[in-house]
């Protein structure tokens, strides 16, 4: 039909059509099956299991990701919490310590005030009788000396 | 004897004559050993699939994506699964064949008529490829969108009808000539420098032969996917 002589050949040609045509169809038909069943099935199971392998290892890479920041969020708010109670027992400490150090101070200064005020009123009772003794012993005297001027006389 | 290597013949087939069909042998010839040395490394590239690839496994797996890539572009997300397999084979078809026929020093092995080459120089595989292009994007239109597939003729207006009608043939025309013409035009182009000048010189073009040959490829594989996707997509 299509049977051209070209460059002179005396059979064939270029365009000569034959039963080649739907042979080689047939056969690229059944390449596409085998090349299926032997290339693009395997291979393209690898290919998208492990892409899917890769998206969720991402997926939950970012999960634990987004949790670790909110432990991370967490123990700053639970640090900063007992850090305040910290400092709030700190300052309550100091607080009764100094309470307890005036209280302490304030005892020891009565307690000095009350035995200085005791010596004092002894040393004042011993003072006066100490005086009373010694004007006793005067008028003794005295009454002595009287009595030895009005004899001789 | 270099006269001999380089001889030019074109248009003579090495004829096989089956009951009273008659068939050009050296075509399939080379595309049994093609093909075969494709499966070859194809089995040998995925006998021990791993997660983790190494060498051919990589190359499989490259080829893989760039087809799905080429699938998906032209056909869409949603129906390129089906046809990556055909418009995959189509592919490495028409690649190896083309490359299989510039690479491969057929012209050593002597035929008693005609000689070995680039199976897709004969014009029977370009057709016959280019006719299964025809069927399959026939096929997807009317398995995705029922006689709705028909509204593609009158769309956007009936104006278009007749030109629609006439792509019908034309684009089994085009894919048939343009891979048929290109190879051919390589290997005589090739042949006849060789053949003038059997030294150095052939070897450009040559390297040009293969960037041709790998494009025509892309090409007929692109275009095959595009007709597809253009069968498939929904009007609106």
């Amino acid at each position: 039909m299509l049977a051209f002589n070209f460059f002179g050949a005396t059979e064939g040609g270029l365009f000569d059509i034959n039963a080649t045509l739907p042979l080689m169809a047939i056969q690229v038909v059944a390449l596409t099956y085998i090349l299926n069943s032997l290339f693009f099935k395997p291979v393209g199971n690898v290919v998208e299991n492990r892409e899917k392998f890769v998206s969720n290892n991402i997926i939950e890479a970012k999960n634990k990701l987004s949790e670790v920041k909110k432990l991370e969020a967490d123990l700053m708010t639970q640090l900063q919490s007992a850090r305040s109670e910290a400092q709030r027992i700190v300052g309550e400490a100091e607080n009764e310590s100094d309470k307890l150090y005036k209280e302490a101070l304030e005892f020891a200064n009565n307690e000095a005030n009350a035995s200085k005020e005791k010596a004092r009123l002894e040393i004042e009772s011993q003072t006066s009788a100490a005086r009373d003794q010694l004007s006793k012993q005067a008028d003794d005297l005295s009454e002595l000396i009287v009595n030895r001027l009005i004899l001789e006389k | 004897m270099l006269t001999n290597f380089a001889a030019l013949e074109v248009g003579q087939h090495l004829y096989w004559q089956i009951g009273n069909i008659r068939l050009h042998g050296q075509v399939f010839l080379t595309s049994w050993i093609l093909l075969g040395a494709l499966l070859f490394f194809i089995s040998l590239g995925t006998k021990k699939m791993e997660n983790d690839p190494k060498g051919l496994q990589n190359l499989l797996e490259f080829l893989w994506d760039y087809i799905r890539d080429l699938a998906r572009t032209q056909i869409g997300e949603k129906v390129y699964r089906d046809w990556m397999p055909f418009i995959g084979t189509l592919f490495l078809f028409v690649f190896v064949s083309n490359w299989g026929g510039a690479l491969i020093p057929w012209r050593l092995i002597k035929l008693p008529s005609g000689e070995l080459g680039a199976p897709t120089a004969d014009i029977n595989t370009t057709i016959a490829l280019a006719l299964l292009v025809s069927l399959s994007y026939f096929y997807a239109g009317l398995s995705n969108k029922g006689w709705r597939y028909f509204e593609y003729y009158v769309h956007p207006t009936p104006i278009m009808l007749p030109f629609k009608i006439l792509e019908d043939f034309t684009k089994p025309l085009s894919l048939s000539f343009r891979l048929f013409g290109n190879i051919l035009a390589d290997e005589l182009v090739v042949g006849v420098l060789v053949f003038l000048v059997p030294l150095i010189l052939p070897i450009p073009v040559m390297f040009l032969g293969l960037f041709t040959s790998a494009i025509q490829a892309l090409i007929f594989a692109t275009l095959a996917a595009y007709y597809i996707g253009e069968a498939v997509e929904e009007h609106h």
